[in-house]
């Protein structure tokens, strides 16, 4: 058995061209061979390529600055002064704020699919929430300026002032004019965007728990819901968390549809209503009037950078986590 | 605690995450809602027939649909090719080995990684040293958005064709590459057509990328080596302009594209649910 496995692609062995004696199918196998490693390599190269040259661009901003380019608030085009510290506060805060919201809703949709939706109705249900991820991030960013901000100015932000603002240090997060974007309204689309993703993993592991664990559960008299929390999730936990990163990770470097709604304003401010700014969104937002060579763009492909390491970190602890949950 | 008291919290819970489950729904439908609503009246023949013109000329997007087809089209023939060989190396050639491993994890990071940072790069790899925006650079950074899609589907795909009958087809003497053209992607032919669709579906909607890369362009031109128009873009300069044609004409563009999109998707798993 081992003998014939060894000399299969699949088994990840170099077959033995056993019987291929012509010579035309063994220079054409190098070739094909040859193409296939290319490929594979070729990726590898590309993210190689993405990170150097992000740095490679971002490199005279940093040297002007040093590291004080990461706790830096000031962004100033016109005294030439950069630094990242508002897009990097917006970019974490905003997308946490993405991944609170979508949590509960994640949890609850994939307990909907998994255990109480009859079985005709849960893949057109789950293929329903999975369009929600196929809506180009475009499509959110229009749905939010023009429907969303208007409803969070009119009927939300409002008495989330008159009621939290007084409250002393959390009302921090609650002040100022009720415009309808910001913060929150960014953090809000994002967490219907990356719903489906987190949504669809859950399920996954979920249906991965063995029947048998359940029943047994069943057995001594659990509730459909003491089985899911006690059972079902925490026999998923650590890809579970990986999901959660993975949505995390998507929210870090959402453009379009945050840059409609964020505001683009790169002042600090506390507060979830007040114009701020992510990465993402400052590198689209201010791009166009960035001049070549000019040391804004090299600060933008700073930040671009900085993105690019935060996501990095991230979706390699999802995936980390996703596939040893996976294995085990 | 008491049965009624865990029986009452059972429902509790189950009537909340069925609430939830309406909310995701509602909230598909909304946005579809609105899309009809406000593109649907926008949408008229001036659309498909003429080009970006200035506010109060009756302009249409014709520029910018030819734009984005050829842009993606492009992309497709750069990206899956190169997809598909690299997840066939996954699948096949370099499934245990340490490059196969590496190169596994990388394209899990570049099918998450920020599409505006793809733009950046290839601004910085293509735009800037190569006299300025293109239609070509806007079509790399597309293709290279493509490419994970395919990469990941193709490696999965093939991963579920059954070892025997690869050895079926090495046991008649066959060459590898005629057990992996003739045998494993044909096996995968609908699994792979998949990933395919996906991935058009994905780079039709991407917007970030194509900031820095093709730029975009009022004018016709199909001038693959001058900026060229494209649909999100166009949709992303309209919607935010004070002007209400240009705003209707935004939104006609985004149910466009959002048909489009969400056809593409449910098309891929038409193909999928008949393979498996």
């Amino acid at each position: 058995m081992d003998a014939t496995m060894a000399g299969l692609p699949g088994s990840g062995v170099q077959p033995g061209h056993i019987g291929d004696a012509k010579p035309v199918g063994r220079i054409a196998d190098l070739v094909f061979v040859g193409l296939l490693w290319g490929c594979g390599i070729f990726v590898l190269v590309l993210l190689g390529l993405i990170i150097a040259m992000l740095f490679e661009g971002g490199l005279p901003a940093f040297s002007a600055f040093g590291l004080d380019f990461l706790w830096t608030a000031t962004w100033n085009p016109v005294t030439e002064k950069f630094g990242a510290l508002v897009m990097i506060y917006g970019t974490i805060f905003s997308a946490i704020i993405a991944v609170i919201v979508a949590l509960p809703l994640s949890f609850g949709i994939a307990f909907f699919l998994t255990e109480i939706a009859p079985q005709v109705m849960r893949r057109p249900i789950g293929v329903a929430v999975q369009l929600l991820a196929a809506v180009p991030s475009i499509i959110y960013g229009m749905w939010g300026f023009f429907i969303i901000s208007p409803l969070m100015a009119a009927y939300v932000q409002p008495p989330l002032i008159d009621w939290l603002g007084p409250i002393p240090v959390i009302g921090a997060l609650f002040t100022g004019p009720a415009l309808g974007g910001g913060m929150l309204t960014a953090g809000l689309i994002m967490a219907v965007m990356i719903l489906p993703f987190i949504t669809a993993m859950f399920v996954e592991t979920l249906e991965s728990v063995p029947p048998m664990l359940k029943e047994s559960a069943y057995g001594v008299g659990g509730t459909t819901f003491e089985v899911y929390k006690n059972v079902s999730v925490p026999y998923g936990k650590t890809a579970m968390v990986g999901a959660v990163m993975l949505g995390l990770g998507r929210a870090l470097g959402e453009t379009m549809a945050v840059t409609f709604v964020i505001g683009n304003a790169t002042r600090l401010s506390a507060s979830l209503f007040a114009p701020g700014a992510t990465i993402a969104s400052t590198i689209a937002n201010e791009f166009p009037e960035a001049a070549q060579g000019s040391l804004k763009l090299d600060s933008l492909l700073a930040l671009g950078f900085i993105l690019f390491v935060i996501s990095f970190i991230v979706l390699a602890l999802s995936r980390f986590l996703v596939r040893s949950n996976l294995k085990s | 605690m008491s049965l009624a008291i865990r029986r009452t919290k059972d429902h509790v819970v189950k009537a909340v995450s069925t609430a939830f489950a309406g909310i995701a729904l509602f909230l598909l439908a909304w946005i579809l809602f609105t899309l009809v609503q406000k593109g649907l009246p926008a949408l008229g023949l001036n659309v498909f027939t003429k080009i970006t013109l200035p506010p109060g000329h009756n302009g249409g997007l014709l520029n910018a649909i030819v734009g984005s087809l050829i842009q993606i089209g492009i992309a497709m023939v750069i990206g899956t090719p190169i997809g598909l060989l690299a997840g066939t190396f996954l699948a096949e050639n370099g499934k245990t080995t340490k490059v196969g491993h590496i190169a596994r994890f990388v394209n899990d990071i570049l099918l998450s990684a920020p599409s505006i940072l793809v733009g950046l790069f290839v601004y910085a790899f293509l735009v800037n040293p190569f006299g300025g925006f293109s239609g070509w650079a806007g079509s790399a950074a597309l293709a290279i958005l493509v490419i994970p899609v395919i990469v990941r589907t193709t490696e999965d795909m093939l991963n579920l064709v059954p070892i025997g009958l690869r050895e079926a087809a090495y046991a008649l003497g066959a060459p590898q590459w005629k057990v992996v053209m003739m045998v494993t992607w044909r096996a995968a032919r609908a699994g792979i057509m998949t990933g395919v669709l996906l991935s058009i579906a994905r780079a039709a909607g991407e917007t970030a990328p194509l900031l820095f890369t093709s730029l975009g362009n009022n004018s016709w031109s199909t001038d693959l080596s001058a900026p060229m128009a494209s649909l999100p873009i166009a949709i992303y300069q309209y919607a935010g302009s004070p002007f209400d044609d240009w705003v209707a004409l935004a939104w006609a563009g985004a149910l466009l594209i959002t048909v489009s999109v969400l056809l593409l998707n449910i098309v891929s798993r038409l193909f999928l649910a008949r393979a498996g």
